[in-house]
């Protein structure tokens, strides 16, 4: 295997991630939806664009040429991008044009944006790169989609990918998920919100100083084998759990955080574990944002909510399911 | 490419038929499945023609035998051409932890979404909708119903969504992540859809012309179709279909919906897909065009053909006329119909063709053509700028 190289990492999210000037605070549980920090888009789009484009593909086209100035590239080989929802706001307001005029005078303007690949679309429109360019809209397993085809990509031909995920809130179909959440006798503790996360993976090493090790996604884990799922997972990697210096899980103060709590308290009770959906929210794309944060924390050995137990942070996991479904596991490592 | 990639099953559901041997028999009698809408209660029932399944959900819902479910129309057709491919392939034996779902969709649950966005409050019998309208959940739905255990994941690139899923499958077997993978997509009509193109003024008035100077837009369909690859070396005892040579995506990066004069996208791909395969044009023997009928469609793609073919642009037609365009699932249909073109020798008619373009002066095959077919190159092109190859093979 190649090694796959993090050249760069930018996040918009709940918190102030897009300037990282502001300590991250976690978000109160007493609001059900967070809208995210917007950065000041015309520094990265040209008004006349910003004026079309929802939220998702400001979040998605900002996040994603950030990323590209970060690693000091123009252009990438790829634009891999994941999302959950996809274009929610224009499908709600395409949808709601068409109920309230019965079908009729209907401009096209939001069902053009409103189909999954938009905002990968405006990417590869914006750099002019006609490169592979993919969408992936798998649910809680969007993005991890698209980095496992960053992964193989570059193990093919590619040498440099750009790879986000990203969702918005939208205005009405997330209050409909949100009453039957509420309806649970065990409903999730953390907000909805909304944010891009984008990397940019090379098969050369440059400057950067975290690698991607792997990624894997699983359907279906039961609760008792999660323990060998994850050692299974670190074991073909080559490393045993005590190799861990920090894992970052999906926790949403529901009844399937116990899958968290078997793998802290089993596996990594000895090492700091970061609930990240504590900090962006829960929507589809949120693990994208903690692979950001656990990027930040390999690239300059300290964390956002600054805590600190270990001097050197060498190998992170990233652990996220869906409702005891569709698991993710990522590892990064310091180079 | 360092491993072959053979195809062992297939099913479809379009508006051809419920099976593989249905659709067989529409392409060679050349009977196309458009019709006035029928089955959505919308302002353009009755008038607007489409490529619609003569199935209602019912009817899908009692031949997959489903009790009290959420299946979307799109879960339906998909489960039911899924099915169909995975028992063509004979996978029920093989380990289902090793066999990968790829599946497409760009209007996912829409169609159900659609009813009840706006009584989802008061009709609580209908909130079982609310967790089925994102895109991956009709790829759930199939894995469950097919108890695939290995890489899942769904792909939505607009009209190319299904070819990217071949694609995807194709380099998960070389990589090594999954032992079988079923491929394709599935997207059902839907209000949402049939507003959206009317409203961009591509619908056409009557039967879509695709490659005709008169061609006025394109016709809508819905359809299901999968098809199950293999390493070949790894293919011990059953029949393979046919191979899958070549494959290439590449993005138009021209403008959000138009395809570029050039047809740099088209061109783009097909080039790195002849390239990907080891083929010369010159060993093309059919083309499964995109051919949506739309002026600037067929347009660009006559022009990205001229520019890899040359003076030589080797049999081609759109069987779009036959099915309408089914949108997510048109990349794995016309995979289907490739397959079969080879097996059968036949290259399918562009149904309704008259007059040439003038700019580019092509003439698509219109009558059912008999010969012997090696390689056949199929296209799917969507909104985005997104642009792939896909390139079958007999041997």
């Amino acid at each position: 295997m190649k090694p796959v190289y993090i050249h760069s990492a930018v996040a918009i999210s709940a918190q102030d991630s897009f300037n990282l000037e502001v300590e991250f605070a976690r978000l109160s549980r007493s609001v059900k939806k967070v809208p995210a920090i917007h950065p000041i888009y015309r520094d990265f789009i040209s008004p006349s664009s910003l004026r079309r484009m929802a939220p998702v593909v400001k979040m998605g086209v900002a996040a994603a040429k950030k990323a590209l100035q970060q690693a000091e590239l123009t252009a990438p080989d790829a634009i891999i991008t994941g999302s959950g929802m996809g274009c929610m706001e224009d499908t709600e307001k395409f949808l709601n044009t068409l109920i309230a005029n019965n079908e009729s005078f209907l401009t096209p303007t939001a069902f053009i944006q409103s189909t999954h690949n938009t905002v990968g679309a405006q990417i590869a429109l914006d750099l002019k790169c006609k490169g592979y360019n993919t969408t992936y809209v798998h649910g809680s397993l969007s993005f991890e989609s698209a980095l496992l085809d960053s992964q193989m990509l570059i193990q093919e031909e590619a040498i440099s990918v750009l790879v986000g995920g990203v969702d918005e809130l939208g205005t009405e179909f997330v209050d409909y998920v949100l009453m039957l959440e509420a309806k649970k006798d065990n409903p999730m503790q953390i907000p909805f919100s909304e944010g891009a996360a984008f990397f940019v993976l090379s098969s050369e090493k440059k400057k950067s100083s975290v690698q991607l090790i792997d990624i894997q996604t699983t359907t279906i884990i039961s609760e008792e084998n999660i323990i060998p799922a994850v050692k299974e997972f670190l074991k073909s990697n080559g490393l045993e759990p005590s190799d861990i210096d920090a894992v970052f899980t999906g926790n949403r103060g529901d009844a399937f955080d116990n899958y968290y709590k078997k793998i802290e308290s089993d596996l990594f009770s000895e090492i700091e574990s970061v609930h990240f959906k504590e900090f962006s929210g829960e929507y589809y794309t949120a693990s994208a944002f903690g692979m950001w944060m656990a990027y930040q924390l390999i690239a300059n050995q300290t964390s956002l909510d600054r805590f600190q137990t270990k001097k050197s942070f060498e190998n992170v996991l990233i652990y996220n399911q869906e409702n005891g479904k569709n698991h993710s596991f990522v590892l990064l490592s310091k180079c | 490419m360092q491993n072959k990639i053979a195809i062992t099953g297939m099913g479809i559901v379009s508006a051809l038929g419920q099976t593989v041997e249905a659709t067989k028999n529409a392409l060679t009698q050349s009977k196309s499945g458009i019709s006035a809408l029928q089955n959505i209660e919308s302002i353009h029932k009755g008038v607007l023609q489409v490529g619609e399944i003569n199935l209602t959900n019912k009817a899908l819902t009692e031949l997959l035998k489903l009790h009290d479910n959420n299946f979307t129309r799109t879960a339906l057709l998909g489960a039911l051409a899924a099915t169909e491919a995975f028992k063509n392939a004979d996978l029920a034996s093989e380990n289902k932890k090793r066999i990968g779902l790829i599946s497409a969709t760009t209007v996912g649950g829409m169609d159900r979404t659609e009813r009840y966005f706006k009584t989802f409050e008061s009709q609580p019998e209908k909130q079982k909708y609310i967790s089925s309208h994102h895109a991956g959940d009709s790829t759930h739905k199939i894995a469950e119903a097919l108890e695939i255990k290995g890489f899942t994941t769904t792909i939505s690139t607009a009209c190319s969504s299904s070819a990217n899923a071949i694609m995807l499958g194709a380099r998960m077997l070389v990589a090594g992540k999954v032992d079988q993978v079923l491929v394709g997509g599935t997207d059902a009509l839907s209000k949402f859809t049939i507003n959206g193109f009317n409203s961009l003024l591509l619908l056409s008035d009557s039967y879509c012309k695709p490659f005709d100077a008169a061609r006025d837009g394109l016709n809508l369909g819905e359809a299901s179709a999968y098809l199950v690859l293999e390493r070949a070396e790894d293919v011990k005892d059953k029949p393979i279909l046919a191979y899958l040579s070549g494959f290439a995506n590449a993005n138009d990066a021209h403008h959000q919906t138009a395809s570029s004069e050039n047809g740099e996208g088209a061109f783009l791909a097909m080039q790195k897909a002849l390239q990907k395969a080891g083929l010369q044009p010159s060993q093309i023997d059919y083309i499964n065009a995109h051919g949506t009928a739309t002026p600037n469609n067929d347009l660009s793609e006559s022009v990205a053909l001229q520019r890899i073919f040359g003076d030589a642009v080797p049999d081609f037609s759109s069987t779009k006329p036959f099915t309408g365009h089914t949108l997510a699932a048109a990349g794995a249909v016309e995979a289907v119909f490739s397959v079969l073109a080879l097996q059968e020798n036949l290259v399918f008619p562009n149904l309704h063709f008259e007059t040439k373009m003038p700019e580019t002066q092509l003439t698509p095959v219109t009558k059912l053509k008999k010969k012997e077919l090696n390689h056949v190159l199929s296209n799917s092109f969507g909104f985005g700028g997104n642009c792939s190859t896909l390139l079958f093979s007999k041997k």
